[in-house]
């Protein structure tokens, strides 16, 4: 196809995404966060089951800027926020990219609903300012933006959506499967929803619940049935949290992957890093939720393919 | 031995026994979660179609297909015969297998027969083949207009439009993929 013709067939969408972008800064910068800018080649990246780094010689380009961000905040810094490119190897699909957009804010003194607020704040201002009102998406399919969101728990979501319980598809090791086939699709359609509270051996980098230590204070945010953003109340005990990597590089060498080293010096600032909230938002999936296309390659100039 | 992670749209895989065909693929993935491969797949022997989720543990076997240059000899009860002209063996095509392909099969003719582990699945044909029209209603002189065509009948029996001054007897060249005359064949 003429390449001239298919970037020129973009320009709507990208231009879109462009502004989509200065909103979102203006947000941020209004509120007193602090923009960073953090390493994207890394020694160690965050241990984990599902996630294949990308290695650079001898270091790895960063699947997300979390462990340098939250080094930040461990050294005082209480607000800050990032825009940048990550890196996740073999994803490719209709909403995947191997280097894809993300926005991560992070909060000290603060929990996953503060972050919730944020997303309601920083999403309805911007459709504000783009000119979308109070809505997004084709008439007929809105979905309305005003606050507050629908706020559901994974154990909820199955038991309304699945075929069957989360107890039983945890056992049967079918979460990812029911949850991306089944319940995805059912979710935020008439509002954003908030999908909260996953099984504690689901937590990654979050802490457990207080009062309920079976399920960890984590959320996806989803819009029109796509996973828009992830969010954790940090864990912050650096025991834990190594034990919980250490669980992830066991169950990599189990299936032959490949490991990478244990993030030491993330693991060391942790046990300084005061209560804190942090989330990663995919900027190609909120453009395409914004513009209303269904391919994560119609905003985005260029894929791997077209190089 | 392929992963989940080559699964594409048009690659050939073996499951139980069977060749497959993935007509359909997408990658889906929860953002922490397991890779998962959706896939529609087609049963190259009887056509059937189901779909499927594997995950990156799946392996697959490749299906051993493979494609021989064999002449076509003649049809007997609903099967097409072609043979080998190397060994002489001789395979037989169902109605269903030759498809669209049974128009062009003039005598002798040589095509490339795709075969799974030695059984025969489907047949492609020359990009064009040379064909004598056996009917034709007479050229009215003066019907000049271009852009005209009448019907007409070739040698295998298939019928097709050609332009109004193609006569009885006269050599025609047909694109076998699209099955629409192409030009006059001198001599």
């Amino acid at each position: 196809m003429d390449e001239g013709w298919t970037l020129a067939a973009k320009a709507d969408a990208l231009k879109l995404r462009a502004r989509m972008v200065q909103a979102i800064r203006r947000f941020f910068v209004e509120r007193d966060f602090l923009e960073v800018e953090t390493p994207c080649r890394i020694p160690a990246p965050a241990p984990e089951c599902h996630i294949e780094p990308v290695a650079s010689g001898e270091w790895f380009l960063h699947p997300s800027p979390e462990l340098c961000m939250k080094r930040l905040l461990a050294a005082g810094y209480p607000k800050i926020f990032q825009l940048c490119r990550c890196f996740r190897g073999g994803e490719r699909g209709e909403r995947h990219l191997p280097e894809f957009t993300l926005l991560e804010w992070y909060r000290s003194h603060a929990d996953y609903r503060a972050l919730m607020d944020d997303c309601e704040g920083l999403i309805g201002q911007m459709a504000g300012e783009l000119g979308f009102g109070s809505s997004l998406g084709p008439p007929g399919r809105r979905i309305r933006l005003g606050p507050p969101w629908e706020r559901l728990t994974v154990r909820e979501a199955f038991a309304r959506y699945a075929p069957v319980p989360l107890s039983e598809a945890l056992a049967a090791d079918r979460f990812d499967e029911i949850l991306a086939l089944s319940i995805e699709p059912r979710l935020g359609n008439e509002t954003p929803v908030f999908l909260y509270d996953y099984p504690a051996e689901l937590g990654s980098l979050a802490r457990v619940k207080a009062g309920d230590p079976s399920v960890a204070e984590r959320f996806e945010l989803y819009i029109a049935g796509l996973e828009v953003a992830n969010a954790f109340s940090e864990l912050t005990d650096p025991r834990e949290q190594r034990r919980r990597f250490e669980e992830a590089i066991r169950r990599r060498r189990r299936q032959g992957r490949p490991v990478s080293p244990m993030p030491e010096s993330f693991l060391e600032a942790l046990a300084g890093m005061p209560p804190s909230a942090g989330i990663a938002l995919g900027i190609d999936r909120l453009a395409m939720t914004v513009s209303g296309r269904e391919r994560i390659e119609d905003v985005v100039a260029f894929t791997p393919e077209s190089l | 031995m392929y992963t989940a992670s080559d699964l594409r749209k048009g690659l050939r895989i073996k499951i139980e026994n069977d060749p497959y065909i993935v007509t359909e693929f997408n990658f889906v993935k929860p953002g922490k979660g397991q890779a998962l491969y959706r896939c529609k797949l087609k049963n190259m022997i009887n056509g059937n179609q189901f779909e499927r989720t594997f995950r990156s543990v799946d392996v697959f076997e490749t299906a051993d297909l493979q494609e021989k240059k064999m002449q076509y000899l003649y049809k007997e009860e609903g099967k097409y015969c072609f043979m080998d002209n190397q060994s002489y063996e001789q395979v037989f095509l169902t109605e269903e297998q030759v498809g669209e392909a049974k128009h062009f099969l003039l005598d002798n003719i040589e095509v490339e027969i795709l075969l799974f582990e030695e059984r025969p699945l489907g047949i492609s044909l020359p990009n064009f083949i040379d064909v004598v029209v056996t009917k034709a209603d007479p050229w009215a002189k003066g019907d000049s207009v271009s852009g005209n065509t009448k019907p007409v009948t070739v040698q295998t029996g298939y019928q097709l439009q050609v332009p109004p001054f193609i006569e009885e007897g006269e050599k025609i060249r047909i694109d076998t993929r699209s099955g629409e005359y192409l030009t006059r064949v001198k001599g």
